[in-house]
C-alpha cells in the first residue's frame, strides 16, 4: 500500500518547461498518460497503459480506489444491501478473474476487495494521487493535454502537467438526476436521492414512496416492503421484471448462452416472455402498468423480490407523481397518497466539469457526449473515455477492451501513424454510432450498449488497428 | 468475447497450494509452479519452492484439480486446468511467473491467454498435437497406448529420472503418480493451439536432450514459438524438478527472471 513513494509522479519543480495560454507554469510529463480516476474503469486503464510501456499519472479526488464501489466515498451510490445484478463471470475483468467460490451475485465488499487486489496484484497504486481533483483539461499544440488539478475541497495550489494523452474515467453513476415537480418545495415530508440511502433503517416504520424502477428503485422498494410500514413504488412506465435465475442458472447466463448460439433478438424476446408467463404470469393483475416495451428495450432490471412482495400486498404499484402537496402526493391516476418519505431512485447523469463540452461533441453541455465506441472523440486522438457504457452485463470487461485498444492506438501513433490515422478516420466516420437493440428514450439509455455487440465492435476495431484483418 | 465460456463457467473445486515464501520479502514477483499431468504440487514442494523461496522469490506450486490433494476431476478438461492456474496466480499478492512442466507447460500457455504473467517459463513442454504422441509411443509403447483409449497414462521411472536418481527415489516417485482426466488427454493431442499471450510476457524454454518424453527438436521448436532458443541441461530426465541434478534448472530460471525484470514493452 505504497502511497508515499514519489516514483513517476509529476515533480512540479522539476520540468518546469512551458506556460499555459495564461502564462502559468506547467510541468511537462513528457510520454507519460494522464488517467482522470481511480475507479474500476480508471484502474484498468492504468494497468493496461502501464502493460503496454507507458508511464502513468492517475488522478482520484477520493482517499482509495474501487469508486462507485467503495462504501466510503462520500460520492459512492451502492447502499448496504448492494449486490452484483450481472454474474460474476460478466463482471469481472477478463484477465483477472473473481474467486471462483465467491457467490454467483456477490456483495459490495466483495467487489471493493476486488479492486482492492487488482491493484496491489498489478503494483497499479504507486501511480495514483488520491486526494486529487482533476479541475480543468485543456488541449495543447501537438494533440498534447494540461491537466490542472488541486487537492480535493479546493484548498491549496493548483497544478498543471502537461501530457501526451488522457483517459477520463470519472464515472457516470455519482451525480444524482432529479426531476422538478411542483410543490416539491411545500412538501413537509422527507426527501432523499437514492444516493444518500445507505441502510434498510433509514426506512423502518415509515410510510415510503420511491420513485423509478432501475436496479436502484426495485432494491430500495423491496427493502421497504421488509422495513416500512407502507410502500408504494411509482414507475412512469410498465417494466419487465427479470429474475436473477432462470432455468437453474444465472439469467445472464442463460441469455449468452442463446447468444452463443446467435439465436436472433426476435426469438430471445419470445422466450424471454415465454419463461416470465410461465413463472409469474401476468403483472396487470396486481395493478402493475403492462410494459410499453418488449424485453431488451429498456435497460435490464434483474430482481427476484419485487415480484415477490407485489404479491403480497407488501408494494402498492402506483403511477407516475404529477405533483407534491405539503402533505400529500398527487399522481397521475388522480389519486392521492401521504408518503413520510420519498426516494427519488431516478437515476445519475453524467458530468464532464473540467472538460469544455465542444472537446467530446457534448454541444449542449448536457453530459452527453458523441463518440465513437462510446470512448473516442472526432478531432482529439490522444483522448478516450473509459466506462462511460450502461451495457446489459457487468461494465468492467468494456472498459478493459476500451483501454487496451486506447493503449494500443497511443503505441501506434509511434511506430505506424498511418494506421492511426486510419482509426482517427474511422472515429471521425461513426462517432455517434449505437450498439444496441432500439431502446425507449430516456437518459438512462443514452450510453446503453448490448455487451456482444458492443464487444464484437471493440474487436473489429482492434484487428482493424494491428492490422489483422 | 467469451460468451460460450460466460455462459459456462468452470465448476469451482477444492485447489491443494503448496508454497514457501522468503524470510525477507524483497519485491521479486512470485512463481507458481505447475505440475504436468500425473503430477501434483508435491513434485515441486521436494527442492524447487525451497530453493526458489532461498533465493528470495515468494514460490507456490498448485495441484492442478484430480491431481494431488485437489479435489476430484474425473471430466476435467484443458480449460478448467487454465482456470485452475488463473485462479491461483490471481489470488497471489502480486503478478506472478508461471512456471508449466511438461503437459503443465501447455497449461500454463493457454493460463497465458487469460491471466497477463509477469514472465512465463516452459520446462521440458509437453505442447500437445499428434507429434506428442508420435514420440511417447516411441519412447514408452505399453504405457502410452491405454491412454488412447480412455486409460492412464503411464510413465516409467527411465523416461523420468536419469540414472543418477538412486532407483530406490526414483521408485518412490513414480509410485505417487496419478493421472489426468480422460478429456483432457484427449484434448492435448487434438485440442486446439493455445491464443496468444496477454501482456507480452517473456518466455523462457528449457529442458534436457536426453529426457525420453520430449525430444530435443520439440524444445528447439517450443522456444521458436516464443523467439528464443531453450536452455539445456544434458543428463537429465524428464523430471527435472526431482532428478539428481534438481538445483541446476530452477536456479538458470531464477538467474534468468533476475536479469529479465519487467515484460518486454
Ligand atoms: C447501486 C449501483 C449498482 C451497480 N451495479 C453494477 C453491476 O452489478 N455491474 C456493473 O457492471 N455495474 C454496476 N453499476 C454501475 C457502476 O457505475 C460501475 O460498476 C462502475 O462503478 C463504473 O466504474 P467507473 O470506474 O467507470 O466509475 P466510478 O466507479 O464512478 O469511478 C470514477 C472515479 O473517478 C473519480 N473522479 C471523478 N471525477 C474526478 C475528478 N474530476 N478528479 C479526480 N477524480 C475524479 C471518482 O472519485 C471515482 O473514484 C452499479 C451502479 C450503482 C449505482
Ligand atoms: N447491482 C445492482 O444491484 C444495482 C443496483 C442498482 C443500480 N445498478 C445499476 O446502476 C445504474 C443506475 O441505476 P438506477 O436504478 O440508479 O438508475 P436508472 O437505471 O437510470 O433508473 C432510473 C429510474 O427512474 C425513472 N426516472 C428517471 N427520470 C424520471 C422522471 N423524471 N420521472 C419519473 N421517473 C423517472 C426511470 O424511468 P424511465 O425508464 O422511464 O426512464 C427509471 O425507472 C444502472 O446501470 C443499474 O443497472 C445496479
Amino acid at each position: 500500500m505504497s502511497t508515499s513513494t514519489d516514483h513517476g509522479r509529476p515533480d512540479p519543480d522539476a520540468g518546469t518547461l512551458a506556460l499555459t495560454h495564461d502564462g502559468r507554469p506547467v510541468a511537462d510529463r513528457g510520454d507519460t498518460v494522464c488517467v482522470i480516476g481511480a475507479g474500476a474503469s480508471g484502474l484498468t486503464a492504468v494497468k493496461n497503459l502501464k502493460e503496454h510501456g507507458f508511464g502513468v499519472d492517475c488522478y482520484e479526488r477520493e482517499t482509495g480506489v474501487g469508486g462507485a464501489w467503495n462504501w466510503r466515498h462520500d460520492r459512492s451510490p451502492v447502499y448496504g444491501s448492494t449486490h452484483l445484478i450481472s454474474s460474476r463471470p460478466f463482471t469481472q475483468f477478463p484477465d483477472f478473474p473473481m474467486p471462483d467460490d465467491w457467490p454467483d451475485y456477490p456483495h459490495h465488499s466483495q467487489l471493493l476487495a476486488y479492486f482492492e487486489r487488482y491493484a496491489d496484484h498489478f503494483d497499479l497504486r504507486s501511480h495514483i494521487w488520491f486526494g486529487t481533483e482533476v479541475v480543468r483539461v485543456e488541449p495543447v499544440a501537438g494533440d498534447r493535454w494540461d491537466v490542472t488539478t488541486r487537492s480535493t475541497g479546493g484548498y491549496g495550489p493548483e497544478r498543471t502537467s502537461r501530457y501526451a494523452a488522457v483517459v477520463v474515467a470519472n464515472g457516470h453513476n455519482w451525480s444524482p438526476k432529479l426531476p422538478r415537480y411542483e410543490g416539491l418545495e411545500e412538501f413537509r415530508g422527507e426527501i432523499m436521492h437514492a444516493s444518500s440511502y445507505k441502510d434498510p433503517a433509514q426506512l423502518r416504520g415509515k410510510r415510503v414512496l420511491v420513485v423509478g424502477a432501475g436496479n436502484t428503485g426495485c432494491d430500495i422498494a423491496v427493502e421497504a416492503a421488509q422495513q416500512a410500514s407502507r410502500c408504494w413504488h411509482s414507475t412512469r412506465r410498465g417494466y419487465w421484471y427479470a429474475p436473477k435465475y432462470v432455468l437453474g442458472r444465472p439469467a445472464d447466463q442463460v441469455n449468452d448462452a442463446l447468444l452463443a448460439l446467435r439465436v436472433p433478438l426476435r426469438v430471445r424476446q419470445w422466450l424471454y416472455h415465454w419463461t416470465l408467463r410461465l413463472t409469474v404470469g401476468d403483472l396487470t393483475r396486481f395493478g402493475l402498468p403492462k410494459p410499453d416495451h418488449r424485453v431488451y428495450e429498456t435497460h435490464p432490471i434483474a430482481n427476484s423480490q419485487l415480484v415477490y412482495y407485489v404479491g403480497h400486498g407488501e408494494i402498492t404499484p402506483v403511477p407516475d407523481v404529477t405533483r407534491f402537496h405539503p402533505y400529500g402526493v398527487e399522481l397521475s391516476d388522480g389519486r392521492q397518497i401521504d408518503p413520510e418519505l420519498v426516494v427519488f431512485a431516478t437515476g445519475y447523469l453524467p458530468r464532464f466539469e473540467f472538460l469544455d463540452p465542444k472537446i467530446i461533441g457534448d454541444d449542449e453541455g448536457a453530459g452527453r457526449p458523441r463518440l465513437w465506441l462510446n470512448a473516442f472523440t472526432p478531432g482529439h486522438p490522444t483522448l478516450a473515455v473509459a466506462g462511460l457504457v450502461q451495457p446489459d452485463s457487468g461494465i468492467f470487461t468494456l472498459s478493459h477492451w476500451q483501454t487496451v485498444l486506447f493503449a494500443r492506438l497511443l503505441r501506434l501513433r509511434r511506430t505506424r501513424p498511418d494506421r492511426a490515422a486510419a482509426f482517427a478516420g474511422k472515429v471521425e466516420a461513426h462517432a455517434g454510432e449505437r450498439y444496441s437493440g432500439q431502446v425507449k428514450d430516456s437518459s438512462r439509455h443514452w450510453f446503453e450498449v448490448g455487451h456482444a455487440d458492443y464487444l464484437r465492435a471493440v474487436q473489429r476495431a482492434l484487428h482493424d488497428l494491428e492490422g489483422n484483418r | 468475447m467469451r460468451g460460450r465460456e460466460w455462459a459456462r463457467p468452470v465448476r469451482p473445486v477444492r485447489r491443494e497450494v503448496l508454497s514457501a515464501t522468503p524470510e525477507l520479502e524483497e519485491g521479486r514477483p512470485p512463481l507458481l509452479f505447475v505440475p504436468g499431468f500425473g503430477h501434483g504440487a508435491w513434485a515441486f514442494a521436494e527442492h524447487w519452492l525451497g530453493h526458489a523461496a532461498s533465493r528470495g522469490f515468494g514460490a507456490y506450486a498448485l495441484s492442478l484439480r484430480g491431481h494431488g490433494g485437489s479435489g476430484p476431476a474425473p471430466d476435467a478438461t484443458l480449460r478448467a486446468y487454465a482456470h485452475d492456474v488463473v485462479q491461483v496466480a490471481a489470488s497471489l499478492p502480486r503478478q506472478a511467473v508461471l512456471v508449466g512442466h511438461g503437459a503443465g507447460a501447455l497449461v500454463v500457455a493457454h493460463a497465458l491467454a487469460r491471466y497477463p504473467a509477469r514472465a512465463a517459463v516452459l520446462v521440458a513442454p509437453v505442447l500437445g498435437g499428434w507429434g506428442t504422441l508420435g514420440a511417447a509411443l516411441r519412447g514408452n509403447p505399453l504405457g502410452t497406448l491405454p491412454a488412447l483409449v480412455g486409460g492412464p497414462l503411464r510413465l516409467t521411472r527411465r523416461q523420468l529420472f536419469s540414472r543418477e536418481l538412486p532407483e530406490e527415489q526414483a521408485r518412490a516417485y513414480v509410485s505417487r503418480l496419478g493421472r489426468a482426466g480422460r478429456r483432457a488427454q484427449w484434448q492435448l493431442l487434438t485440442g486446439r493451439a493455445p491464443e496468444p499471450p496477454v501482456g507480452d510476457p517473456p518466455v523462457l524454454v528449457l529442458g534436457s536432450p536426453d529426457d525420453r518424453v520430449v525430444p530435443a527438436a520439440t524444445l528447439t521448436r517450443a522456444a521458436r514459438r516464443f523467439g528464443s532458443a531453450p536452455l539445456l541441461f544434458p543428463g537429465m530426465g524428464h523430471d527435472l524438478m526431482l532428478d539428481a541434478r534438481w538445483s541446476e534448472p530452477v536456479d538458470a530460471i531464477l538467474d534468468w527472471l533476475q536479469k529479465e525484470p519487467t515484460p518486454s514493452a
